[in-house]
């Protein structure tokens, strides 16, 4: 091949050289700022863990689960009522806002993609998403706290499903919308109703993926203080009336961190502890759950 | 194209396109169409890409209209019925036309309740005979062998062939009258290709068969007859060994030669 030694091919080969050494220029500051980057963000993230696990595992004892919130400087006392009282409204928030969330996504996904309702209700959802969780918290105050004149368990479940709902909204939409349009079409073609359509197919196909986003949503609120503290408030003592002010742990954390008695504070990194934990089990089991679908 | 298309088919019409139209919003995407569709027979639409077969294909179970910017005018007669204007619920008209679809399309369920999943929708089947109707549509469609033992497993294990074999069974499970398959091979490797052509063949005993396709020697195979079709127009209709033997028009022999398309 004698074209490869002609000048005209000498040169194109030293201007592709050229351009190659700045290609790997670029990309080698490129992957410097990205490593910095990434490791500023876990600098914090392993920071916060460890003093997390140094504070946390000291006060981790039976008692824990078993003796109620103690008052100052006491010898005794656990955070029994206060996780009680975070499951149970945890777990009524999850329960009520998932249906409501995988209906509404539903109808995003299924039926209103044109629409002006779907695209009103998806603006809404998307402003509501990122609302900051004490704005719903001052909302359920002025709605139903205010209106009863009682602090109460179920304020607190409602602040808490005003913020599982968007987020379940929005990943039952995403998932459902992954879903390859083939496959509804295949369970059109058998002559089969919408609603079954979406039951037993669609919604079965993405199931998955909505049942992550549900677990990411119950992460997000077991461990949130502002929407708690307008509206369920605290209770020093065990309590399964949800009509009550209700202890949970983000709020009990919160009074005991700020407190300058020294068992107190002791509980609250217990606590820390016991939602770090709870959280990264169930981001876990989200991340599980999606890598087996995919 | 003229009005009146010159309509080859001398036996009992299944299915009969009369002066159809279709429109993708305001794009006119077949124009004036007409045609018999025979009885029992396989009947292969081919043509280059975006000509309107796998459109036409798609208005002879009304799936257009999960789609509300799609619509169609004209006729489309079974058995002498105009199935776009009729009152009878598009479920049932679906029941009676099966399709299959270019990928494999397997339910998020067992291959058992992937074929009982449609019986179940028209049939109320006592478990024994519901059996029977799975094994019965496996074995049509040449997969219970291969599958006889697994039964309870995702569908969505089996191989792409098996899942297109998978899927045809879905369709006959239901007893239709008429089979449209939308290029069912084309994500499939030639050994799978070779199973689901010899199915195509046996499945017109009992079935009317329209199939899409882009694969010439695929519609010189397997059909009885052919429609060449290009940018909407149906250029020509007739038995597959004239139609590739001789073709009347010239578009069709550029394109079937391959000096075109």
């Amino acid at each position: 091949m004698s074209a490869m030694t002609s000048p005209a091919s000498t040169a194109l080969h030293s201007q592709r050289l050229s351009k190659h050494r700045a290609r790997k220029r670029v990309n080698a500051i490129a992957l410097v700022l990205s490593l910095a980057a990434m490791s500023f963000g876990l600098f914090w993230l392993i920071w916060i863990l460890i003093e997390t696990v140094r504070l946390g595992v000291g006060g981790l004892a039976l008692s824990l689960f078993t003796e109620m919130t103690p008052p100052p400087q006491a010898e005794t006392g656990g955070l029994a009522n206060a996780i009680f009282g975070s499951l149970l409204m945890v777990s009524l928030a999850t329960a009520i806002g998932t249906p409501i969330g995988i209906m509404a996504g539903v109808y995003l996904a299924e039926y209103g993609q044109k629409g002006w309702l779907g695209s009103a209700t998806r603006f809404i959802n998307d402003i509501l998403l990122s609302a900051p969780s004490i704005v719903i918290g001052l909302f359920i105050y002025s709605v139903v706290v205010a209106q009863f004149r009682s602090f109460s368990g179920w304020a607190g479940v409602l602040a808490l499903a005003l913020i599982v709902i968007p987020v379940v909204i929005r990943t039952t939409e995403n998932m459902l919308t992954l879903i390859p349009s083939a496959l509804r079409e295949a369970a059109y073609a058998l002559g089969t109703p919408k609603w079954k359509v979406i039951m037993t197919v669609t919604l079965k196909a993405a199931r998955a993926g909505v049942i992550t986003g549900v677990l990411l949503a119950l992460a997000r609120i077991a461990g949130e203080t502002a929407p708690l503290l307008f509206t369920a408030l605290s209770n020093q003592f065990w309590t399964t009336n949800l009509a009550t002010p209700m202890a949970s742990l983000p709020v009990t954390i919160f009074k005991f961190a700020l407190s300058p008695y020294e068992n107190w504070q002791k509980l609250a990194w217990a606590g820390v502890f016991l939602i770090t934990i709870g959280v990264l089990a169930l981001n876990i089991m989200a991340r599980v759950l999606f890598r087996n679908k995919h | 194209m003229d009005a009146k298309v010159e309509l080859p088919v001398t036996e009992k019409p299944k299915l009969s396109v009369r002066n159809l139209n279709f429109y993708y919003g305001h794009f006119l995407a077949l124009k004036n169409i007409n045609l018999d569709i025979p009885d029992r027979k396989v009947t292969a639409f081919i043509g280059p890409s975006g000509c309107g077969k796998s459109t036409l294909l798609r208005c002879f179970n009304r799936m257009f209209e999960l789609y509300p910017e799609q619509r169609a005018e004209g006729q489309i007669l079974l058995d002498g019925q105009n199935i776009l204007k009729s009152k009878e619920d598009v479920s049932l008209i679906r029941a009676k036309i099966g399709m299959v679809f270019q990928k494999p399309t397997p339910f998020p369920m067992s291959i058992y309740d992937n074929i009982a999943f449609g019986v179940k929708l028209f049939e109320t089947l006592p478990r024994v005979e519901m059996d029977e109707r799975v094994e019965w549509a496996l074995k049509k469609a040449a997969l219970w062998n291969e599958v006889k033992d697994k039964l309870n497993q995702s569908g969505a294990g089996l191989s792409g062939g098996q899942q297109q074999r998978l899927c045809i069974a879905r369709g006959i499970a239901i007893k239709p009258e008429v089979l449209l398959l939308d290029e069912p091979c084309s994500a499939l490797d030639p050994i799978s290709t070779g199973k689901i052509e010899e199915l195509i063949h046996e499945l017109k005993v009992d079935y009317t068969v329209v199939i899409v396709t882009h694969n010439m020697q695929q519609a010189a195979r397997c059909s009885d007859y052919t429609a060449y079709m290009y940018l909407g127009d149906l250029i020509e209709f007739g038995p597959t060994s004239e139609l590739f033997m001789k073709p009347k028009k010239k578009d069709t022999e550029d394109y079937i030669t391959g000096r075109f398309g």
